[in-house]
């Protein structure tokens, strides 16, 4: 089971506690535990990734086993840990303006 | 007994503010989707209970959220706004081609006869439209690629279609303005436009009277009227009587001709309000002192109302989507600041008073008036 930990408001925009629990078939990667991610909470879609050419927004991070992947490919597999549930993988709004 | 309902879109969320008919004692909502930027809120005139919201931010994106029951609950709707086919390019600051990019949904316009129809101007400027309340939206994309479109730019305020006017004898006319690239018309419900901006003269701009360029803040009409059409430009307030195909200055006495919004008398008109903005590079009142100004002949002569409003140290702005008007029978008139305050008249613009304060800058407001 992986651990997707949200920030503040996308908790809000998909009503759900700071952590969700998701079921990936691997590999597990940014691209596969996002696809899963927005198909249980489809509010979602366009909030972290663009509707058309799925790239991060701008001031969205990732973060595992506290490496920032942010610019990692999204199709790279992410540490057994994330996959395991041992460790969150962490969407972080990036700490900027106001 | 009647009611108003003020729909107020904020930096950081939305307040619903309703009172009774008297006006004067009011219940404040919110903040509905705190911490969002809410450019604007508005009600369907066929079923005032239901709402759009454009809801946004820097980091997560566009939201569209419906309400069904008058802002007390709210759902997700579509938010994907996809420009329809090869976007293009238009022009950057700098003179360049720049790709079209969406950012945000700057306005929402119910239709006026279908509960279920609903039209969005975005930036970077296009027009949407959805006619399933929200559940998809897809681009007029006849405005843009009409053949203007790689000469326009955008304002300071980022390249944004913020005004939409359709016309109450005709849905198929429709209104809209484009920070700066000026003001568009269609006759057929969007499928194709023409830029209406003849007799506009802008002097920040290579071409004055060019056809497209111009900086137009906001238009407003009266539904009693709709060939005529009122302009708040960047500077210039602006007066056409023929559905945008001329223009003539009505700026007449005013201590300044820029500003942001423009609206006319729900009963009147020639009555025309607008609120004096000291400059393009000072955005506040002049001397500090807060004034709509009321013209009842159309333009060209101008009263200012400053009964209740700050006479001193006063530096605030009201943006171009912050003002509305209610339809009771003494016409009430509303607008809201970037510090915060939003006034109310229920006298016509006579006498005003705060009916809250101290919210996050306020983006939009709209009334919505109830039997």
């Amino acid at each position: 089971m992986v651990r997707v930990i949200l920030p503040a408001h996308l908790r809000t925009l998909a009503a759900v506690d700071r952590q969700v629990e998701l079921e990936i078939t691997a590999p597990v990667t940014q691209r596969t535990i996002l696809d899963a991610l927005e198909a249980k909470y489809p509010m979602l879609r366009g909030a972290i990734r663009d509707h058309v050419t799925q790239q991060r927004r701008p001031l969205v991070r990732f973060f595992a086993c506290e490496k920032d992947v942010s610019h990692d490919s999204p199709d790279a597999a992410l540490p057994d840990e994330i996959a395991s549930g041992k460790e969150g993988f962490y969407i972080i709004g990036a700490i900027a303006g106001g | 007994m009647s009611e108003v309902r003020v729909l107020v879109g904020t930096r950081k969320g939305a307040f619903i503010l309703t009172s009774d008919g008297k006006r004067e004692r009011w219940t404040v909502a919110g903040p509905h989707f705190a911490g969002w930027e809410i450019y604007h809120l508005k009600g369907s005139p066929v079923n005032p209970d239901r709402l759009y919201a454009s809801q946004s931010s820097s980091w997560f994106g566009q939201q569209i959220r419906r309400s069904d029951d008058g802002g007390k609950t709210w759902q997700p709707v579509d938010n994907k706004f996809v420009y329809d086919g090869m976007p293009g390019t238009h022009q950057w600051y700098d003179g360049t081609a720049h790709p079209w990019e969406f950012k945000r949904v700057w306005h929402l316009e119910p239709s006026l006869t279908k509960a279920e129809a609903v039209y969005a101007g975005v930036e970077d400027a296009a027009m949407f439209h959805s006619t399933d309340g929200g559940q998809n939206w897809a681009e007029l994309s006849g405005l843009r690629s009409h053949g203007t479109g790689p000469n326009w730019q955008p304002g300071a305020g980022g390249m944004c279609l913020h005004t939409i006017l359709i016309d109450p004898t005709n849905p198929e006319r429709i209104f809209i303005a484009i920070s700066a690239a000026g003001a568009f018309r269609t006759t057929d419900g969007g499928k194709t436009w023409q830029p209406i901006n003849r007799g506009l003269h802008s002097l920040y701009i290579p071409n004055p009277t060019a056809e497209v360029g111009h900086c137009v803040h906001r238009i407003a009409l009266h539904r009693s009227k709709p060939d005529t059409l009122f302009m708040q430009k960047h500077w210039d307030v602006m007066r056409s009587d023929d559905g945008g195909d001329n223009w003539h200055e009505i700026s007449g006495n005013l201590p300044t001709d820029f500003g942001f919004v423009i609206d006319v008398h729900a009963h009147e008109p020639q009555t025309v309000y607008v609120v004096p903005i000291k400059s393009d590079s000072e955005h506040f009142p002049i001397d500090g002192k807060l004034s709509v100004y009321r013209s009842r002949t159309g333009g060209n002569e101008w009263e200012p109302l400053t009964n209740g409003l700050p006479q001193e140290n006063c530096y605030v702005n009201v943006l171009r989507d912050a003002m509305a008007i209610d339809t009771l029978d003494q016409c009430g008139v509303y607008f809201g600041t970037t510090g915060g305050q939003v006034y109310a008249s229920a006298d016509a613009g006579d006498s005003w008073k705060p009916i809250v304060r101290d919210l996050p800058a306020v983006l939009s407001v709209e009334v919505q008036t109830m039997a």
